[in-house]
């Protein structure tokens, strides 16, 4: 049902963890679908990541691409990090199943929502960042198309 | 090197028992006759379905002309439902069901609600079993048909049939069972239990896939479902399935022969399980009824986790195991059953679902409830939910 790499990740997660003092932290999903994603991100003054951490409450996919989405984001700038998509997400991973695919929306979500936690805090704007959804699965019909 | 595999699904489907392989075998190269046929070649084929047919009947204390083959327990379900409607809609169009029924039943009532029918979903308690007072309460003089399963596929509880059937029989409505799951692992009467029709599948007590039946008591008016030949006495065409019938015939026969050695081996082994998950794990909770269970079901939701990741580690150890979490079903929504019994949806999503044989051993037990306990702490380490409560807890 999953890549080598999905497995990979799910199985030896990266940057599994918590951050003290976050510059920034992340909630997405909720726990009636199945799928809760949190992301610490420890932004320097450079606004770049210097460490990211998560945790995930679903199913391997979600795992697997919170674990990518850290890889992906850590030792970028928050501009960089900000342009990573879901596709891109899902292109490192060598593919989810169709049914998974809103674990990698997911993914995207929760760095948006630690940088939108983080641009509060600083009380900046970055420009390009939306205001997270509380609830991925809100209009996720809608979004089916792009899949 | 092959993995060792430790099968704990057979609420899914079973390993098909040598026996009934060889004893289905000649019917494949050498015994290829089509029972309808009039020359002799064909007729020893008829009378093997003729055994088979006899075999099921005594095993549910009926008589052979009682049985009809069909092709799983799916088909059985809709045949039921379906034409009971169909013949009695003079009577009306009501029929009552339970919130836990397997997807052959629901869906198969959303369809003939669809098609003017109307349905009561019974509710059942925190342990799954059906409330009686309401079953008498949503009686009505339009009802036709009551159909509620002999045992849950999920968590295993078994439903006070008797009772049940002994309601339908006083107020005059017609009962269908789901026995999918309990035949060959209960003992059922259908004569003393009041039972009208009953579907059960071949596949579920250790007899191949794709074959099942449906139980029609006589005098019933039931019209076929698939139309055609002449088959199963005009109510259900199609060349029979010779060789799945007689592994069928054949699977029916040593589970009943073994029934009571077996239900007691596998109950000591589900309870010694669920005494270890219990005491062992943190925040489990059993689903299900303690006792009115299956003797082979245990069904636990472990709190903060999700079921498609325990169920993909437990398959890296060569465990094999089902999980009501909505990843494992395609959908958004954890189990129907699982909510039913009042489960919040994030406990649901956290099911694990093991299923008994008699081939299971206490070593394997003892093996899953060790990786059980490894992958649990896991995925809680990673868990937002656990990392919250945990911190709630701390302060």
């Amino acid at each position: 049902m999953y890549s080598e790499k999905v497995m990979d990740h799910f199985t030896n997660p990266r940057n599994v963890g918590e951050i003290e003092n976050a510059s920034g932290v992340g909630t997405v999903g909720n726990a009636k679908c199945g799928d809760i994603m949190r992301i610490y991100l420890d932004i320097d003054d450079d606004k770049i990541i210097r460490d990211v951490k998560f945790k995930t409450f679903g199913c391997g996919a979600a795992v697997a691409t919170s674990s990518m989405a850290t890889e992906l984001v850590k030792g970028k700038t928050i501009h960089e990090a900000l342009q990573i998509t879901n596709k891109a997400v899902m292109e490192a991973l060598d593919g989810l199943p169709p049914v998974k695919v809103h674990c990698s929306l997911l993914a995207e979500e929760a760095i948006h929502a630690a940088l939108w936690d983080y641009a509060e805090k600083n009380g900046i704007v970055i420009e390009g960042l939306e205001k997270p959804k509380s609830d991925i699965h809100e209009g996720e019909e809608e979004e089916g198309e792009n899949y | 090197m092959e993995k060792k595999i430790i099968y704990l699904d057979n609420a899914a489907t079973t390993r098909t028992k040598p026996e009934v392989v060889e004893a289905m075998l000649p019917y494949f190269t050498e015994k290829f006759g089509n029972p309808s046929s009039v020359y002799e070649f064909a007729g020893q084929n008829k009378n093997a379905v003729t055994e088979a047919r006899e075999v099921i009947a005594k095993a549910l204390h009926t008589s052979a002309a009682d049985i009809y083959f069909t092709a799983g327990g799916s088909e059985s379900d809709n045949w039921a439902l379906k034409a009971a409607m169909e013949a009695y809609q003079e009577k009306g169009n009501h029929l009552i069901t339970s919130k836990i029924e397997h997807h052959a039943i629901l869906h198969t009532c959303e369809y003939l609600e669809q098609h003017g029918c109307e349905v009561t979903y019974l509710d059942v308690d925190e342990n799954g079993v059906v409330d009686l007072e309401q079953l008498k309460n949503a009686i009505r003089p339009t009802t036709v048909l009551i159909s509620v399963m002999y045992a849950n596929n999920e968590i295993g509880t078994v439903q006070p049939i008797k009772e049940i059937g002994r309601i339908a029989k006083e107020y005059g409505v017609l009962f269908h069972t789901d026995a999918v799951q309990a035949f060959g692992q209960l003992p059922i009467d259908v004569e003393e239990e009041n039972i009208d029709m009953l579907s059960a599948s071949g596949h579920k007590l250790n007899g191949p896939k794709g074959i099942g039946f449906l139980y029609i008591k006589k005098g019933l008016k039931l019209r076929s479902l698939i139309h055609g030949g002449a088959q199963e006495r005009k109510r259900r065409a199609g060349t029979e399935n010779v060789p799945g019938i007689v592994g069928f015939g054949k699977a029916a026969e040593l589970a009943v022969s073994s029934m009571e050695a077996r239900a007691k081996q596998e109950t000591e082994l589900r309870d010694y399980m669920i005494g270890r998950v219990l005491a062992e794990v943190p925040y489990v909770r059993l689903n299900g009824h303690r006792t009115k269970r299956l003797p082979n079901n245990a069904n636990f939701s472990f709190q903060f986790i999700e079921g498609e990741s325990l169920l993909i580690m437990l398959d890296m150890k060569g465990i094999c195991a089902s999980s009501g979490s909505a990843c494992t079903s395609g959908s958004l929504d954890p189990s129907h059953v699982l909510l039913a019994i009042g489960l919040p949806h994030e406990v649901a999503h956290g099911s694990l679902r093991l299923t008994l044989s008699d081939e299971t051993t206490k070593e394997d037990i003892d093996y899953t409830i060790e990786q059980i306990k490894e992958i649990v702490a896991k995925l809680r380490s990673m868990s937002p939910l656990y990392e919250d409560f945990m911190k709630r807890g701390i302060k």
